[in-house]
């Protein structure tokens, strides 16, 4: 049996420990801005995580997945301004939503493949951004105030940053364990073939765009938990967080790690994120070496970060 | 009837300069392979190159000649330093490294002509209204982008089908081990159409530049309206690209001008005012949608593979 200490495990559950300890951290130090950095970096991470599900895994290389953020955001926010702010209402109809999005556009979008699915999912995206726009009742173009986070009938406190970073991080290892159990699972095995020869798995009998369906709903699902969250975590949700920008940051986030490995997209999102924050103090043009790393990164190396680390613990 | 003469040449204007975008969107993709996300920030270049050098040279064709071999040679730089090596990658890196571009062009612009947009001055012998038939006039600088996208698209047509090189852009098209394998250097070839389409992306952000104002972020919408349109036209396809960019420019300029009215009928004016605009961008994506759905290879394919 192969041993299971590696750079790239130990990396892994080094990582996982710092997220888990870092309000203690912050509550050492006084330092609230890294919290508050750190929850946005776990929302983002649950959305990247589940773009990698159908990415890495499903082979379906979705460019719309800044549509769900937005629509589990907007769930929230609408509801909120409507006057119900229970987040037991709020968060399943954000789920239910983003699922019933995911099923209409998954439906239409899988009888194309390739560069075409690319361009599917970005147009099915751009049509909900621009229905975001059009709500003039919930701020049209200048998006919406949320005044009240979700509550939860005294169960947990939004309003607290250490029970908000928990209940994201919660979300994140919920939603990274339910991947993993998907793809070991007979369902995930038959997605990831249908990845590498769709005929042969049609030819042996299983509905292949049927398994794709499926995987491409529950990574929308998954997705739209993280806009509920982003929602509140900004107070705020607008349409320009859906404009096409966003999920091609989303994609990187996912190349950036590693696609179509369980962590991978975890990782790059810290460090996207990251090197977005630090390179921003060192100059207000951080795009100007945030966007020739990119470059250089797809040029140089495949597999992202785990895929660096895969390298270094067989060499 | 007079406003639909009007914004019907309106939506022809916007339609062709759609078309000098998609098209050299559609060669670079057809040819090459290669989804080149970065075709918004050429066109954003052009406009700002136009601006600059039509405020140096204090003429406004001296200038916009000159931005357009500025965009030219851009091309030709961006393709010889990154864009060759990311050839035969799958598609998905392509997308990546050319968003990283798009990062680095938009801050690039920032850092050299600062956060405000610019604008870029008309000169007076094309701002007179033009009489077009009796009794209707038509500002002579949109029917004057009419009169060159149409001359442009006519010398495309003409390079691509008529000339030499236009019939190693065609069979690189539809193999091009082939070509590369009879002995034509497939990289000169590809170096060139790649400054040819970065050049008719100039163009079209340069022609545009005096109607809108020049700012950050402009190619980004226009990109994906451009992609919309070499998927609906069928990738790869210079007609296809043709009659879906004029149907594009059609929807969306006759959209924005009559859907307000419309709505009026139906919502309160208030409501309609706001959801006009954006019923009106939708529509083009559910026209791309459908298409994609009922035909995945667009209306007019490039050849078979």
């Amino acid at each position: 049996m192969k041993s299971h200490i590696n750079a790239r495990n130990v990396i892994v559950a080094l990582v996982a420990l710092g997220l888990t300890l870092l309000p203690a951290y912050s509550a050492l130090t006084g330092n609230i801005f890294i919290l508050t950095l750190f929850t946005r970096i776990v929302i983002f991470a649950l959305a990247a995580a589940s773009l990698n599900l159908i990415m890495g895994y499903g082979g379906m290389m979705s460019f719309g997945h800044a549509a769900y953020l937005g629509i589990g955001g907007y769930a929230v926010g609408i509801l909120a301004h409507e006057g119900i702010g229970s987040g037991f209402i709020q968060w399943p109809v954000a789920l239910a939503l983003s699922a019933l999005y995911a099923l209409v556009i998954g439906a239409l979008s899988l009888r194309t493949r390739g560069v075409y699915f690319i361009m599917i999912t970005l147009a099915f995206a751009q049509m909900a951004y621009y229905i975001a726009s059009g709500l003039s009742r919930y701020g049209g173009d200048d998006g919406l105030t949320i005044y009240k986070r979700s509550t939860f009938g005294g169960l947990i406190d939004l309003s607290n940053r250490v029970q908000f970073y928990y209940l994201c991080l919660a979300c994140l290892f919920g939603g990274v364990y339910l991947i993993w159990r998907i793809i070991n699972s007979r369902f995930g095995m038959v997605v990831q073939g249908v990845r590498s020869n769709e005929q042969r798995m049609q030819a042996i009998g299983f509905h292949a765009n049927r398994y794709r369906l499926v995987c491409f709903v529950i990574s929308g699902t998954i997705c739209g938990l993280a806009g509920a969250l982003l929602a509140n975590n900004t107070d705020f949700i607008s349409p320009a967080g859906m404009y096409w920008t966003r999920s091609g940051e989303l994609m990187v986030m996912v190349v950036f790690g590693g696609m179509g490995s369980l962590f991978g997209p975890v990782l790059g999102t810290i460090v996207f994120l990251l090197l977005e924050e630090v390179l921003s103090q060192f100059t207000e043009y951080w795009a100007l070496i945030m966007g020739p790393l990119l470059l250089l990164i797809v040029l140089f190396a495949r597999g992202g970060i785990m895929g660096l680390l895969g390298r270094l613990s067989r060499g | 009837m007079l406003v639909l003469v009007e914004q019907s040449l309106n939506g022809l204007q916007f339609g062709l300069l759609l078309f000098l975008l998609a098209a050299g969107l559609t060669l670079v993709f057809g040819i090459m392979d290669f989804v080149n996300l970065a075709h918004g920030s050429l066109y954003m270049m052009g406009a700002y190159f136009a601006a600059t050098f039509v405020a140096w040279t204090n003429s406004f064709v001296l200038g916009i000649l000159m931005a357009l071999g500025a965009t030219l040679l851009l091309g030709i730089a961006l393709e010889f330093i990154a864009l060759r090596h990311l050839y035969g990658r799958d598609h998905l890196d392509q997308v990546l490294a050319t968003f990283g571009l798009i990062l680095f062009f938009n801050d690039a612009v920032r850092l050299i002509w600062g956060p405000a947009g610019l604008s870029l001055p008309l000169p007076a012998w094309l701002t007179v209204p033009v009489q077009i038939v009796p009794g209707v006039f038509y500002p002579a600088y949109r029917l004057s982008i009419i009169v060159v996208a149409l001359a442009v698209a006519a010398l495309l047509y003409i390079v691509v089908m008529r000339t030499r090189i236009g019939m190693l852009i065609r069979a690189g098209a539809s193999n091009r081990e082939m070509i590369g394998a009879l002995g034509i250097n497939i990289k000169l070839l590809f170096t060139l159409v790649f400054g040819l389409g970065a050049a008719l992306a100039g163009l079209a952000g340069l022609m545009q530049a005096p109607i809108l104002t020049v700012q950050i972020g402009m190619g980004e919408n226009i990109l994906i309206l451009a992609f919309v349109i070499i998927v609906i036209g069928g990738i790869g396809s210079i007609r296809g690209a043709f009659m879906a960019a004029i149907f594009v420019g059609m929807i969306d300029t006759l959209g924005r001008a009559f859907l307000p009215d419309l709505l009026r009928t139906v919502l309160s004016s208030a409501a309609a005012s706001t959801a006009a605009p954006a019923l009106s961008s939708m529509l083009i994506y559910l026209l791309m949608a459908i298409v994609l759905v009922v035909r995945p290879e667009g209306l007019f394919p490039a050849a078979k593979r």
